[in-house]
């Protein structure tokens, strides 16, 4: 990435020597000069990619947050020490960064000049032609006769600018010539190429502090709307106001599940999941949509994506006077592929004492070897409710935000399931089982499915898809349109009154069809002049 | 139906392995033959070349079966993966010999793909299941195919640089005159010839590459939620490229052509293997499609 290097594929001119006394102007230059050049280019290159193989190693916060914990907890000592050299956070670490970042500073210092240089090149004639030719790839020559010496020039320029050359002739001691050069589009490519990979940088580092991604649980029948309270987990971009929520509520009125039945080799494998929704933008009417994995909804500028689903038994529970005291859909979290799942309800009001229940939804529950229930199949076959009761303080009082998908039961007395004298409730759809201690009684009603979404809007993500198709096109052109040059040189030959033609060309960057270019060349003159091939 | 067909699938790729086999086995000794008894090794040569588009027709034939056994495209695990992208290695192999002579290559692409289907055949192997709702796109047609086409290039490119190494040395020990046991490469093209012929073909599996990346990274939004989120195979891929760009800068940097160039399509080749057999089985990640 030499500032004097035309084209990729050249080879860079020798580093200017290092002065034994350098003033300050003369380091900074020297510094510059060394961070552009080619060989500093290719080091950092080369470090990036050995500095993003800890990330795949180590678990990392961004993507695998749970990862980083478990580490934590089963290595001790050696995580916060990789902790401290930011292993967890490899792609935002400060050497990830700086290694990127010197990258980029190179290459745009290296670009700019090549800009300027390459503009220059682009308004610029052809050079002059060589005065021997014989020395370049592809040398040809030929011997006319009966041609005029302005007529084959003619003819040798015209086919040329055919090949879509840049022409200017040449005329020397008699000898006349055209200089061409073709490929200008190489270096072309080759810039935008740098400047779109800039491009790209800055459209996901600016890109994501005006994003933002929210995930939220909706049960079927359930309706969500964008707003920052409805959401169950939030990340906003560094500039994220809340002008930036587009007013849409999405209604989940069905979701389908369909797995595989036939195949003894997949019984039980997912084939397919469809949310259907109805979606109202603010002042809309209510539109009918789909949502499916690898099929997100498009709505107001932000995406709405199909991340996860489970199942929501609707539980009822009543105190001792038949009152209802809690009559809801709970979403129970899947533990594994056939949808054993974990659920908690917390019941703070309307009884004697705070109750907590943790219960297992099982879609086709089964019994192992062991006694312990789990589900077989992940459809609702023969759905199952288990719960054990807690008693005693919730931890809710203290009015801090508590997850509803966890209970805290260190300080709370176990009523029934193992190690109490009673058994876990049970139940099937429509049973009641009653609460210890003549508390009252829970039903478990029915189940209905709910979807977790992931909604994201980031609104520089055309931008960054535009540079990257850009930097393909750039690729492209840069590494496979050939750059060269081509002469042709005609001068009569006063013994034999013939025409003496002689043709090369030569490469600037890897070419490999050079000398099969100027064939086609000088078949294309000679058929030009009408003459036949000698 | 389904059963049968992928039972004829097997059979024919395990045919497609033997064929392979024999051919690897000429190929070598083509390529450890002296000069002076060029005639016998040609035509060994030409045999195995020709062994090789059987072997390739039967693997071709036990693709497409393994895909109507599926009713998709034959690349959604890691048999699969292996299937069609080693199909796709010798694919790029036979036809770049329609432009170049590169048949002395043919130990070394016969070997890795035969490596590659062992792998595949005694590892990897699963039964026809169908896609999972993440795999539904019509993406998983074009990113993992132009992925497996790369990956062809790439094998090309990277046998042609180990010639090209061993050649360097030959060059060497001749200019020294000193003895070097690699005398039947003077038949082969000097070592700056093979190494404009590697960077002919890494540079279009370059470009393959950075669709591959591109792609992925559209169809990542589509199904994730995001267009680019450091996954595991996402680093790899991304090391990949990096890897390659240096290679293809280290060719205009001075000290850097030759067998330091040649160094790094090596170890670009083999991030390329890392990332689909040690990333795909042992690391945690989104892209957890091995089947296994």
């Amino acid at each position: 990435m030499s500032p004097r290097s035309s084209v990729m594929d050249s080879t860079e001119p020798p580093a200017p020597v290092r002065n034994a006394k350098l003033n300050l102007a003369e380091s900074g230059r020297w510094v510059w000069t060394q961070l552009t050049s080619m060989r500093t280019a290719l080091i950092l290159l080369l470090l990036l990619a050995i500095a993003a193989i800890p990330g795949s190693l180590l678990p990392q916060r961004a993507a695998d947050p749970n990862g980083v914990t478990q580490y934590f907890s089963a290595n001790p000592d050696l995580a916060p020490v990789l902790d401290k050299f930011q292993l967890f956070d490899v792609y935002t670490s400060a050497w990830f960064s700086a290694i990127y970042l010197l990258l980029f500073v190179s290459l745009i210092g290296c670009v700019i000049p090549r800009t300027k240089h390459h503009w220059d090149a682009l308004r610029q004639q052809p050079p002059r032609t060589p005065s021997r030719l014989d020395r370049l790839p592809g040398f040809t020559e030929r011997e006319f006769s009966g041609v005029a010496p302005e007529a084959a020039l003619s003819a040798a320029d015209r086919v040329l600018r055919a090949a879509r050359y840049r022409v200017v002739r040449y005329e020397r001691d008699g000898v006349l010539s055209v200089s061409a050069e073709r490929g200008y589009l190489r270096e072309t490519g080759n810039l935008i190429f740098h400047f779109a990979l800039v491009g790209v940088l800055i459209t996901v580092g600016l890109g994501g502090g005006f994003a933002y991604n929210g995930q939220r649980v909706i049960v079927e029948g359930q309706a969500f709307s964008n707003t920052l309270i409805a959401y169950d987990s939030f990340s906003p971009g560094r500039f994220f106001s809340d002008s930036a929520l587009q007013p849409f509520n999405i209604t989940l009125n069905s979701f389908t599940t369909r797995y595989e039945e036939r195949n003894a080799n997949a019984i039980g494998q997912p084939i397919d999941y469809t949310a259907d929704v109805t979606t109202t933008l603010r002042g809309g009417d209510p539109t009918p949509a789909v949502i499916k994995v690898n099929q997100p909804l498009n709505i107001g500028g932000t995406s709405v994506y199909l991340l996860g689903n489970g199942y929501a038994p609707v539980i009822t529970v009543r105190n001792a006077a038949g009152q209802v005291i809690f009559n809801d859909a709970v979403a129970f979290l899947p533990q594994d592929k056939n949808f054993t799942s974990v659920g908690i309800i917390k019941l703070p009001d309307g009884l004697p004492t705070q109750l907590g229940l943790v219960g297992f939804f099982y879609p086709t529950v089964s019994t192992g070897h062991s006694g312990a229930s789990f589900s077989m199949y992940p459809d609702l076959l023969d759905p199952m409710v288990t719960l054990n009761v807690y008693q005693g303080d919730l931890g809710i009082n203290e009015g801090l935000p508590k997850s509803v998908y966890a209970l805290d039961t260190s300080g709370m007395t176990k009523l029934t399931g193992t190690k109490t004298d009673l058994p876990s409730l049970e139940m099937k759809p429509g049973e009641t089982a009653a609460l210890p201690n003549g508390m009252g009684s829970v039903t478990f009603d029915s189940v209905k499915k709910y979807v977790s979404l992931d909604v994201h809007h980031d609104p520089a993500q055309g931008w960054v898809l535009g540079f990257a198709i850009m930097a393909m096109l750039g690729l492209f052109t840069s590494l496979l349109i050939p750059r060269r040059r081509m002469w042709v040189s005609i001068q009569p030959v006063e013994k034999t009154k013939k025409l003496l033609v002689e043709y090369a060309a030569l490469a600037r960057g890897d070419d490999p069809t050079l000398e099969a270019a100027v064939g086609h060349i000088v078949d294309a003159h000679i058929r030009d002049l009408g003459l036949t091939r000698d | 139906m389904t059963d049968a067909l992928s039972q004829y699938s097997v059979l024919s790729l395990y045919s497609a392995m033997a064929v392979y086999a024999i051919a690897f086995v000429l190929f070598t000794i083509d390529l450890a033959t002296k000069a002076s008894e060029g005639r016998v090794s040609a035509k060994f040569s030409r045999i195995a070349f020709a062994l090789t588009w059987v072997a390739f027709a039967l693997q071709l034939a036990a693709t497409v079966m393994r895909g109507f056994a599926a009713s998709r495209v034959p690349w959604a695990n890691m048999y699969e993966f292996a299937m069609t992208g080693t199909l796709m290695i010798t694919a790029v192999f036979l036809l770049t010999n329609l432009k170049w002579n590169l048949r002395f290559l043919g130990a070394f692409i016969t070997g890795i793909v035969l490596i590659l289907l062992g792998l595949a055949a005694t590892r990897y192997y699963v039964e026809v299941v169908p896609l999972q709702p993440a795999l539904q796109s019509y993406w998983l047609v074009i990113h993992v195919f132009v992925a497996t086409l790369a990956t062809g290039f790439f094998a090309l490119g990277f046998s042609l640089s180990v010639l090209q190494l061993m050649q360097q040395r030959r060059e060497v020990a001749v200019v020294n005159g000193t003895k070097t046991r690699l005398t039947s490469l003077g038949r082969l093209p000097d070592a700056v010839a093979l190494e404009n012929f590697a960077y002919r073909l890494i540079i279009i599996g370059f470009i393959l590459w950075t669709f591959t990346l591109i792609a992925g990274a559209i169809w990542a939004d589509k199904a994730w939620g995001r267009y680019w989120g450091w996954d595991t195979k996402e680093v790899w891929t991304f090391i990949i490229w990096v890897l390659y760009a240096g290679y293809i800068h280290a060719r205009a940097t001075r000290g850097w052509r030759g067998t330091r160039s040649a160094v790094l399509a090596l170890i670009g080749f083999g991030a390329v293997m890392f990332n689909f057999t040690v990333v795909n089985i042992f690391f945690k990640g989104l892209h957890a499609y091995s089947g296994l």
